[in-house]
């Protein structure tokens, strides 16, 4: 366990493996680039136009405009995360990408804080692609709406690290689908993204705020789109910041224990 | 005394355990600059393991172990910035052709972006795969594969080239060209060092070599001194059946049972199968020099290993 708490030495070689899987995503841009949009008008038409309709407003804001910033948020937890477990895993295992690298300069703790750093600039593609998305259908302000640039980025480390624990532990590829299905599907629904968490039971509110980062990170994509800030959005990044930190170092030693025997 | 090239790495009872498993125990060895050094061994007998350690990659448990004249725990980055590393998975970068596999790969050494452009296309040359330059490596045969990763380990214009069973499933057309490149290296000075399980290759390589078992070294040397001190000179061979076996007992000769065949150890093999002939009269019999795999057989037997 003891090896699980040190402080990972990591270098600005990190970079180089960043590096490596920008080129590679930007080689394929046009795939790439495609989902963000579609997604933001999908999300934006079904769940804001269709249900807003009915729902009207909540607390006196638009609904779509309610759950813009949700969707932002959620697209920040799905790119990060996603990418460092699955992408991170297929690297890892089938690919032996990481087994290649660190025969190189780079050690292990380099390839892995690399990808983290991968994981959360997908984050940051994402949602600069969805913003002007949402400007144009008017229901985010600007120029406040553009502080969601760097929250995706620390979301995104919180994310990416919390993925790449689970690769870190996971014996297989098709064992990752239970922190897929068990923690990112309810955390996606009941974070306060399309429905406020106060009208949900105080126990489920709990578990939220203290296990869904999910929630911090709505809350404070929230005031910065509506833009409405109040002196919690402190509580919510000092969380993030908590827990990336937390979730990355841990995620770095995990995968040392993993692959350095 | 004679003029002994400096070691370029020295290991003294170097130890790995993996959870309760001894996988190196207690080896020493001393590497010399400019030479081609085998580790031979059945499977499992700590090859990799000791490549492994000497390539940064696994920590050692216990002992001395120095590359270069640096401790792979404490200068890693420094180690394998001078180290070229062939591994025996093929782990070549599927998302990029074979230029781009050389080029990528080269920035994780710091090598400039215009340097190593014509680096790779001078080493896509060197291996022969210059009419595969924008292939993607998924379109790559097995041994075009294995010369793609020896270019790869050369991006860096190692001193020393770590090579783990470099040849392994290649057909002999690519074996030679491998073996080729491989004596060219030598000649500019490089140290190789590699682990094989194909003897003929090591014999035909290897400036000296170490047989490993059990995670312990049996024998180091050249291979054609350990041949010749270990096994002997030449061997004769008849086919095995009671009569012969008998006839031979009374020649007293040394000789062996391996299955169906007796072999006979001996320093004139003519000289001992005319004999053989007058005198016990086979119906086959060959003559051969005694070779790297009749001393390997004597010192690891020949049963077979499981597993690794």
């Amino acid at each position: 366990m003891k090896e699980l708490i040190v402080l990972p030495r990591v270098t600005r070689r990190a970079l180089m493996v960043w590096h490596r899987n920008l080129v590679v995503f930007l080689r394929t841009w046009k795939v790439n680039f495609f989902p963000p949009f579609i997604e933001a008008f999908l999300y934006l038409s079904a769940i804001g136009l269709g249900i807003g309709t009915y729902v009207g407003s909540i607390d006196t804001i638009p609904y779509v405009n309610s759950i813009a910033p949700a969707i932002l948020a959620i697209s920040v937890m799905n790119s990060a995360f996603f990418e460092c477990t699955y992408s991170s895993f297929v690297r890892m295992y089938y690919q032996k990408s990481f087994d290649a690298m660190i025969a190189t300069p780079l050690s292990i703790e380099d390839v892995i804080a690399g990808e983290l750093l991968w994981g959360a600039t997908r984050s940051v593609m994402y949602v600069t692609i969805m913003l002007p998305v949402l400007a144009a259908f008017n229901v985010i302000s600007l120029p406040f709406s553009l502080l969601a640039i760097p929250l995706a980025f620390l979301g995104g480390m919180m994310f990416a690290g919390l993925g790449m624990c689970f690769t870190a532990i996971t014996p297989g590829i098709d064992t990752l689908n239970y922190p897929a299905f068990l923690y990112i599907t309810p955390m996606t629904l009941f974070s306060g993204t399309f429905f406020p968490l106060g009208i949900l039971p105080q126990v489920i509110q709990y578990v939220a705020v203290i296990l869904f980062p999910l929630t911090h990170l709505t809350a404070a994509m929230r005031m910065c789109t509506l833009p409405a800030f109040s002196w919690t959005v402190g509580y919510s990044l000092a969380y993030m910041a908590v827990i990336a930190t937390v979730v990355c170092l841990l995620s770095i030693n995990l995968m040392k224990r993993r692959l350095i025997i | 005394m004679e003029n002994v090239p400096p070691a370029v790495i020295e290991a003294d009872n170097l130890h790995k355990t993996y959870s309760g498993t001894v996988a190196v125990d207690g080896i020493r060895f001393s590497v010399r600059k400019g030479e081609i050094y085998g580790f031979l061994g059945p499977n499992g007998a700590g090859k990799t393991t000791t490549m492994k350690m000497i390539t940064c990659i696994s920590p050692r448990s216990s002992g001395s172990l120095t590359v270069l004249g640096m401790d792979p725990e404490e200068h890693p980055a420094e180690i394998k910035a001078r180290l070229g590393v062939v591994p025996q998975e093929t782990n070549l970068d599927p998302d990029f052709s074979c230029h781009a596999n050389l080029t990528t790969y080269a920035r994780y050494f710091d090598i400039p972006p215009e340097t190593a452009e014509k680096k790779a296309d001078e080493l896509l040359e060197f291996v022969q795969l210059q009419d595969k330059r924008d292939a993607p490596v998924d379109k790559l045969s097995g041994g075009m594969k294995r010369r793609l990763i020896l270019a790869r380990a050369l991006v860096n214009a190692p001193e020393i080239l770590i090579l783990d069973e470099p040849t392994i499933g290649l057909d002999p057309q690519a074996r030679h060209l491998i073996w080729d490149r491989l004596k060219l290296l030598r000649a500019q000075g490089n140290t190789v060092v590699l682990t094989t399980h194909y003897l003929d290759e090591a014999a035909r390589l290897c400036d000296r070599l170490v047989i490993m078992d059990n995670g312990k070294i049996l024998i180091e040397g050249a291979p054609a001194d350990l041949v010749l001190e270990h096994v002997g000179k030449e061997i004769v061979e008849v086919e095995k059946n009671d009569e012969i076996a008998a006839c031979i007992r009374t020649m007293n000769v040394p000789f062996e049972i391996f299955g169906d065949t007796i072999q006979i150890i001996t320093q004139n093999a003519h000289e001992t199968a005319r004999i053989l002939l007058d005198q016990c009269r086979p119906k086959k019999l060959l003559t051969r020099p005694a070779t790297l795999e009749d001393l390997f057989l004597k010192l690891t037997g020949r049963s077979l290993r499981e597993g690794a």
